[in-house]
């Protein structure tokens, strides 16, 4: 509805807003509108253009494999043969294991920040939080390489003797692969989870809270079953945002996960994410094909973020919408 | 009544509080392992010959990132030019003009996904967009790319601050007969700049780190850059170049830049935190 037809019955504020072009609209101003609407209008440009870039960029690997391109296990620039599962595992798997470690860690810190904590500790360890996602992901690729990944190697042969009848910890203690990779993006992603789901718990409303109290209920328990269960949809809602993150982080991924595009069990072993390849391959890309393989992993890496960022928006509305 | 059940539940309270302290301090700790971690192992590796002179070639020890610290002000300089004044354009339109329109909507929600997509599918654009049409790595095409990325950050900031702004101030000033697009730039925009520039700044100090989509556009250089048109050197790339080469010295250096760019990100970060109380919206 444009504002410019409703009548100035309210006031426009009221309305939400100043009638936009009337018919006493002056030079200057119609120019300015303009002006701006162009501004607007270039992100929109961009989003398409980003979008259509990467559909034609691609077309040829997916004219060449169809989507049995996302199912094969072939990755060889030499002769042009293409396939992307390796990187899919890689990018989920390394991501999953980010979500098993940060969503604990981070729901349990929020719980901490929105229940228990004084309010300045509580603004405090959240600025500190919020820092560190501050901290560029080089750097912690960096800190990944030198620290991260001499713990873990000298962590892994523990991790097999006690933990080697299940295949995932099982081989050659290297250090860098699956589970250093989901190590450092644990660490990426803990802010976003831990302030989303700390705004979330505030807006749990406070008779609820204090019914519980009255019933008698500790405050482990009252935070058990009144905060989390009103509070879950935001909580999963961060955690698809944490997801759509760690999907496409690259530097500090591509630092420790071993750059090696294979399927294996273990998480001891090197992999490939789609980031990493993109961002190692395409500087050199050997040729069209392998310069058309790629801009199809980043397609669909695009789409990918696209559903998960979509999900996460419609979870975390839908909790803080309901105050 | 049930003294025993009573006492489990206190137990069972303490315990799990505790583990949710233990969580928060886990995670703030983190931060400060890292900051701390840095500046021990970059400090030593920090001198002003390191600031001012261009890197060695391979096989020599020393030399120093100073066209890294140049490229990187270039490189960011130039997105801060392409992409905050269309943030912010952009985001005047969304509260201005665009109140429930659906062009506004569609604005809305490309800007969401242009923030969610990762920045290497960003590069990924740039290098379609610049470094294809112009058969070369260049320094525009990667400020095209962190432009792309400081876009949807600074127009959401923008249009938050705007929204601040109370309507009395807007009507006040329409009231005085002054021209709408005085009252938006000089009465409206100023009232929400202390915002907007915190936000601008802020998304410079995120593309400042920005590597993945640098790495195919920007490319990296380790002589003095050259123009708009060729490779640049810029900090995070350097850092990263350092810190997969074999060599121990380059080791030393990248922790060094490291140093460098963690200083001046938290530099950025402190000042428009601190500047701006906590009204401010998340990125």
């Amino acid at each position: 509805m444009s504002a410019a037809a409703a009548p100035a019955r309210t006031s426009p504020v009221e309305r939400g807003g100043i009638p936009v072009a009337g018919p006493r609209e002056r030079a200057g101003d119609r120019l300015f509108r303009l002006t701006v609407t162009g501004f607007a209008g270039v992100i929109l440009l961009a989003a398409f253009a980003l979008a259509w870039q990467l559909t034609r960029g691609s077309l040829q690997t997916w004219k060449a494999f169809g989507f049995s391109f996302l199912t094969r296990t072939v990755w060889d620039p030499v002769s042009n043969d293409f396939g992307a599962l390796p990187f899919l595992y890689g990018t989920v798997v390394s991501s999953l294991i980010a979500l098993l470690i940060a969503v604990p860690l981070g729901v349990g810190s929020a719980v901490f920040l929105a229940e228990l904590a004084p309010r300045r500790v509580s603004d405090a360890v959240s600025f500190a939080v919020e820092l560190l996602a501050a901290v560029p992901s080089v750097i912690l690729g960096l800190m990944g390489i030198f620290v991260l990944v001499p713990a873990v190697r000298a962590c892994e042969p523990f991790l097999s003797k006690w933990l080697g009848f299940l295949p995932l910890f099982r081989g050659a203690p290297y250090g860098i692969g699956l589970l250093s990779a989901g190590l450092i993006l644990a660490l990426m992603i803990l802010p976003y989870i831990t302030s989303i789901a700390r705004e979330v718990l505030l807006t749990v409303p406070r008779p609820l809270k204090e019914g519980m109290y009255a019933l008698g209920a500790t405050r482990w328990e009252m935070v058990r079953s009144v905060s989390l269960p009103y509070a879950r949809s935001g909580i999963v809602g961060a955690a698809f945002l944490a997801l759509g993150r760690a999907l496409g982080e690259t530097m500090a991924v591509t630092m420790v996960i071993g750059n090696t595009p294979q399927i294996s069990a273990s998480l001891f072993n090197p992999a490939y994410s789609m980031a990493s390849v993109i961002a190692n391959e395409l500087a050199e890309a050997a040729g069209d094909k392998h310069l058309s393989a790629l801009i199809a992993i980043g397609l669909v890496l695009f789409g990918v973020t696209i559903v998960v960022n979509g999900a996460a928006r419609l979870l975390i509305y839908k909790t803080e919408g309901r105050k | 009544m049930n003294d025993a059940a009573y006492a489990r539940r206190k137990r069972v309270n303490a315990l799990m509080l505790g583990l949710t302290a233990v969580c928060a301090a886990l995670s703030a700790g983190v931060l400060f392992a890292i900051l701390g971690y840095i500046a021990w192992k970059g400090a030593s590796s920090l001198s002003l010959s390191f600031l001012t002179n261009l890197p060695k070639p391979v096989g020599e020890s020393g030399g120093g990132i100073a066209n890294s610290i140049v490229g990187s002000a270039k490189v960011v300089g130039l997105a801060g030019l392409m992409g905050i004044p269309v943030g912010v354009l952009a985001g005047v339109y969304l509260t201005e003009y665009g109140k429930g329109s659906r062009f506004a909507f569609l604005v809305r929600y490309a800007a969401d996904v242009m923030n969610g997509v990762p920045s290497i599918v960003i590069g990924l654009f740039a290098y379609a967009l610049v470094v294809m049409p112009l058969k070369r790595f260049s320094a525009l095409s990667g400020s095209v790319a962190l432009a792309l990325i400081m876009i949807p950050i600074v127009l959401r900031n923008t249009e938050e601050f705007l929204r601040l702004v109370p309507g009395t101030i807007r009507e006040a000033a329409l009231a005085l007969g002054i021209p709408r697009w005085k009252v938006v730039l000089f009465v409206i925009l100023p009232t929400a700049g202390r915002g907007i520039m915190t936000g601008a700044l802020l998304a410079l100090s995120r593309v400042a780190g920005e590597t993945a989509p640098l790495v195919f556009t920007a490319f990296g250089n380790r002589f003095w850059n050259q123009g708009w048109l060729n490779p640049i050197a810029t900090l995070p790339l350097t850092l990263y170049n350092d810190a997969i080469s074999p060599y121990e010295d380059w080791h030393r250096q990248a922790w060094a830049a490291a140093l460098i760019l963690m200083m001046f990100v938290l530099a950025i970060n402190l000042t428009a935190r601190l500047w701006l109380r906590p009204s401010a919206p998340a990125h």
